[in-house]
């Protein structure tokens, strides 16, 4: 039998269903691989028990005959999603030992569909950050290595999701992007990460960071896996009133369809001054293999792209100020009493659980709905978000999709950014925008730079469109070929 | 009626606005499922939303929307088929999210008005600004252990309607009219129970005073007062304290107070500096709340008769009095036990009844309408025969004492102690006979010329007759015999 880590998880499904091997023996290697992997601290809760049991109910469930789209597929789930019964931080100090006692809407939908629980996923504290530098629980680490073997980014703020399913220790994972958190990572760690259409997935049972931009999605190893992952985590949630009540497009018909005749945007405004040569020459690479692959490619405009980053960081930190009042000490997770009054208890309470950057944020947050400066800021936010929403729709009526690079960079070493919040807020520059439009939005790897390390394209689609994006990212990864694998990946490079 | 208000130095006029918060009947809450229902333990009607746990999503409530719009449709006021959820926020134990949802640019109910009626027989209109849709909070208790404070957050995501007046309101008593007009108005159509004593309903009151045709003075808030004799003593205070503040030199500073239902004072309770900065902003979570115009066209054809409809119908078609039927409509209920003990009966006379004698005796017995042991059809059984000339007033009265009593009929009553009226000519002579020939002497003096004695007799014959002779008939046959 093959290292069964080597399997993605659509291989694995068709193992489990011939009877190759069992779900168990599937989840015990992946539970070893997360012993092993521990150093990159991907993992920061894990559920060996319930992961054993969920995995004997779907060997079950195959002997039975009647097995899910997942059946029996180990699963990591970044810690911003409520499971029922195991801790939920959202890596914050403030949420240290929180049980919620329901489960949120999309895992419910992953172990409906017959996966199996691994354990919680390293993550920026509340989904604040591009490196999972903010986590209370210390930085994920990228399983691919500096030169000269420094620490790396996995890149945020799903860092742990990423970097376990680069490493080996899922075969797929949860994360959410509320500026490029899937799509960052993913790129960062060499593997795809997707951000749906706003509203595919429920946002019901996820610790919120921005409303009108989080989005959960999947990470997997190819593109193939992402669909199959993506078909299970989406529903109309009645609980979730931003839910989308469109149906799924024919995404693996799309696929088998390819990208021939479609029609491919190239947005001059994603070449940015000092960007990695390697990742201009990737962006070119991508172009020349859709046109081969017979696509067109037409140069497009997205003319507010460059507000992008500001109507970012005002909108996002104004939505947290207020998501995160509820965090306040009086009903559940971390209260610091010192005597006083109430305002000293939420005061010393909020101080010590929330780090610097969601502090940053909140105060940024708080600032910009202020009575003085919320038609200055928030409101003016609003309206170029408009704005870079009615540039994507006008592309869209000229292209099926769009190219552009995913990162400005590749990986880079831990702790370099932790100084200037700007440098580290300028990483979601290409990602952003999706968000900000409600767009999907996917980062598959097509190359590496200078020093071997991974690079990704991103791949947007209109609205509820997903299909057409993944038939592009289909083609991008058959023509890419990428088959690097990290230095520090279980099982070893096989 | 003039509603200046002298001071020492001259007149002044009383400007008011008030906000009401009324509690939508429903049985669940804003934007959860759990239940709404008062009374329960602590904190045990709450869902994982009311208590903002991680994650959890708010969802609107669709019978608590149909409830405004019908609130709306009864205040006579714009139904916005687009209005919007807001956050206001602030930090308290009692608010769990650390934000009400609320709307605050656009809200579900535009202008509309109301007209209220006063003492003197005058009505005034005022004006509605609006009506919006929010989230009540939790409660904090701060009287159940010496250093800590319980919070319940049962009523945390309880629907509130907050009815916004015009400040169109010149004084306590008009104040107090509109409070019970927009009370009457929504128990009517079910939107809100209107029980003050158990929170449903609870209004702030801006005050100020001007000179008569000048600039709006600076206003107070009193906040939080839960009947209307709090809402006109609050006023009343606050507009005397701030009469005598001005006219002795000083200068209103606009600020949020808090009445003392003890002592019937108002005092300050925040300053404007310490006003909270609400960062309003549309809730990222709900969607702007849409809706037809054939959803309110629809509600609308459902709606029930309000007062001021039902009143105008007792006035033009039954011919009641103004102020009878102000009486009759204050409540849904009165106005319904009217109508079940009026149907086919002399409309006029059940009003009279209904108000004298019922209200009467349940007033001196502290019962409410809801307890009368004389049900509508009762009255009304007993209004037929009088109106039929079975019974005679005067003895209705004491029928009416015998059923408030036992709860029986008027019918079984008299028949049982006989009080039918006497209507045979025979009997009704034979009576008359015996009282000329008992009181010759008076019958000479009538005879000659002391008309006024025609009274005694009839006074006499009644008395004879135990009541039961009819009187018209008694005064026919005296005349003709004395004649």
């Amino acid at each position: 039998m093959s290292n069964l880590l080597d399997l993605t998880a659509l291989q694995a499904r068709q193992g489990l269903e011939k009877g190759d091997f069992t779900s168990v023996e599937l989840t015990n290697a992946y539970l070893a691989a997360a012993q092993e992997t521990k150093g990159l601290n991907n993992y920061v809760a894990m559920t060996e028990a319930r992961a054993l049991e969920m995995a004997a109910a779907s060997d079950a469930k195959y002997a039975a005959g009647n097995a899910g789209a997942l059946e029996g597929l180990p699963i990591g789930v970044k810690d911003l999603f409520a499971t029922n019964g195991v801790p939920t931080t959202a890596c914050s100090a403030i949420l240290k030992n929180f049980v919620p006692q329901y489960e949120s809407t999309v895992t419910s939908n992953l172990w409906a569909d017959g996966g199996v629980m691994l354990g919680k996923l390293n993550c920026d504290e509340f989904a604040m950050g591009s490196a999972n530098e903010t986590s209370v629980f210390g930085p994920a680490v990228n399983p691919y290595s500096a030169v000269g073997g420094a620490d790396l980014a996995a890149g945020g703020s799903s860092g742990g999701s990423a970097s376990s399913v680069a490493a080996r220790s899922s075969i797929m994972a949860t994360g959410t992007d509320t500026g490029g958190s899937i799509r960052q990572p993913a790129a960062f760690c060499g593997i795809v990460g997707m951000k749906p259409t706003y509203g595919r997935c429920s946002r019901w049972g996820v610790v919120a960071f921005a409303s009108s931009l989080d989005q959960a999605g999947p990470f997997t190893r190819d593109v193939d896996d992402s669909a199959l992952m993506f078909k299970s985590m989406a529903s109309a949630d009645p609980k979730d009133s931003t839910s989308a009540h469109q149906p799924l497009p024919d995404i693996d018909g799309a696929m088998a369809a390819g990208v021939k005749g479609m029609k491919i945007g190239i947005p001059s405004e994603y070449q940015m001054d000092g960007m990695d040569e390697t990742i201009i020459k990737l962006w070119q690479d991508g172009q020349a293999w859709l046109k081969d692959a017979g696509a067109e490619l037409v140069e497009i405009s997205l003319p507010h792209t460059k507000y992008a980053l500001p109507v970012y960081y005002i909108i996002a930190p104004a939505e947290a100020s207020s998501n995160l009042a509820r965090y306040d000490g009086v009903r559940y997770g971390n209260r610091i009493e010192e005597g006083g009054s109430l305002d000293d208890m939420y005061e010393i309470t909020r101080a010590a659980g929330f780090g610097d950057e969601v502090q940053r944020r909140i105060l940024i947050g708080t600032y910009a709905l202020s009575a003085g400066y919320y038609d200055a800021y928030y409101l003016k936010a609003q309206k170029v978000r408009r704005l870079i929403r009615n540039d994507f729709d006008e592309a869209f009526k000229q292209v099926d999709a769009i190219l552009t690079p995913a990162t400005p960079s590749a990986a880079f070493p831990l702790g370099v950014k932790q100084a200037d919040p700007v440098t580290m807020y300028l990483n979601d520059v290409f990602t952003v925008p999706a968000n900000l439009a409600g767009i999907p939005g996917m980062s598959v790897p097509a190359g590496v730079n200078g020093d071997g390390l991974p690079l990704g394209l991103q791949i947007l689609s209109g609205a509820f469109a997903e299909d057409k994006m993944y038939a592009v990212a289909k083609q991008i990864e058959q023509s890419a070929g990428f088959s690097e694998v990290p230095s520090r990946m279980a099982g070893g490079a096989s | 009626m003039s509603n200046l208000i002298q001071g020492r130095t001259g007149e002044w006029e009383v400007v008011i606005g008030m906000e009401v918060h009324a509690q939508v009947s429903s049985q669940s809450k804003l934007f959860s499922g759990a239940p709404t229902q008062f009374g329960a333990d602590p904190n045990q009607n709450v869902s994982l939303v009311d208590a903002a746990m991680p994650g959890m999503l708010p969802v609107i409530n669709e019978e608590c929307v149909k409830q405004a719009i019908r609130t709306g449709l009864g205040l006579n006021a714009k139904i916005n088929c687009y209005s919007v959820f807001d956050r206001k926020n602030y930090f308290y134990a009692d608010l769990p999210q650390g934000y009400q949802i609320s709307q605050f640019k656009y809200p579900i109910v535009g202008e509309g008005a109301i007209v209220i009626d006063l003492k003197d027989g005058s009505s005034v209109e005022i004006g509605v600004e609006r009506l919006h849709l929010e989230q009540d909070a939790g409660k904090s208790m701060h009287d159940q252990h010496p250093s800590k404070s319980y919070i319940d957050l049962n009523r945390s995501g309880v629907a509130l309607m907050e009815i916004v007046s015009k400040p169109d309101l010149r004084s306590a008593e008009q104040a107090g009219a509109y409070m019970k007009k927009v009370r009457s108005i929504v128990r009517y159509l079910g939107t809100c129970d209107g029980n003050m004593e158990e929170g449903s309903m609870r209004a702030d009151v801006n005050v100020s005073v001007r000179r008569p045709g000048e600039e709006l003075g600076t206003r107070t808030e009193t906040k939080n007062l839960n009947s209307v004799r709090f809402i006109m003593a609050a006023i009343d205070y606050e507009v005397q304290r701030q009469i005598e503040l001005i006219e002795d030199g000083g200068e209103i500073t606009q600020e949020t107070r808090l009445f003392d239902t003890n002592t019937g004072a108002t005092r300050a309770m925040r300053g404007k500096e310490d006003a909270h900065d609400y960062r309003y902003f549309p809730d990222p979570d709900l969607l702007p709340l849409e809706f037809s115009q054939s959803l309110v066209d629809e509600l609308a054809a459902e709606l029930p008769e309000l007062p001021d409809q039902i009143r105008e119908r007792m006035v033009g078609e039954y011919g009641l009095s103004s102020y009878d039927a102000a009486v009759l409509t204050e409540e849904r209920e009165t106005a319904a036990f009217y109508e079940a003990a009026a149907k086919d009966q002399d409309k006029k006379l059940v009003a009279n009844w209904m108000s004298v004698e019922l209200f009467g005796a349940l007033n001196k017995a502290g019962k409410s309408l809801a307890d009368s042991p004389v049900s509508p059809a009762q009255l009304g059984g007993l209004v037929a025969l009088i109106s039929d000339g079975t019974i005679s007033g005067r003895i209705a009265k004491d029928v009416f004492a015998d059923m408030f009593e036992t709860g029986r009929d008027a019918a079984d009553i008299i028949e049982e102690k006989g009080l039918k009226q006497v209507s045979d000519t025979g009997a009704i002579e034979a009576l008359i006979d015996q009282v000329l020939a008992d009181n010759q002497d008076k019958v000479d003096e009538y005879r000659g010329g002391k008309d006024k004695l025609f009274g005694f007799f009839v006074g006499q014959t009644m008395k004879l007759s135990k009541g039961q002779a009819n009187p018209a008939m008694v005064n026919d046959l005296l005349k003709s015999k004395l004649g």
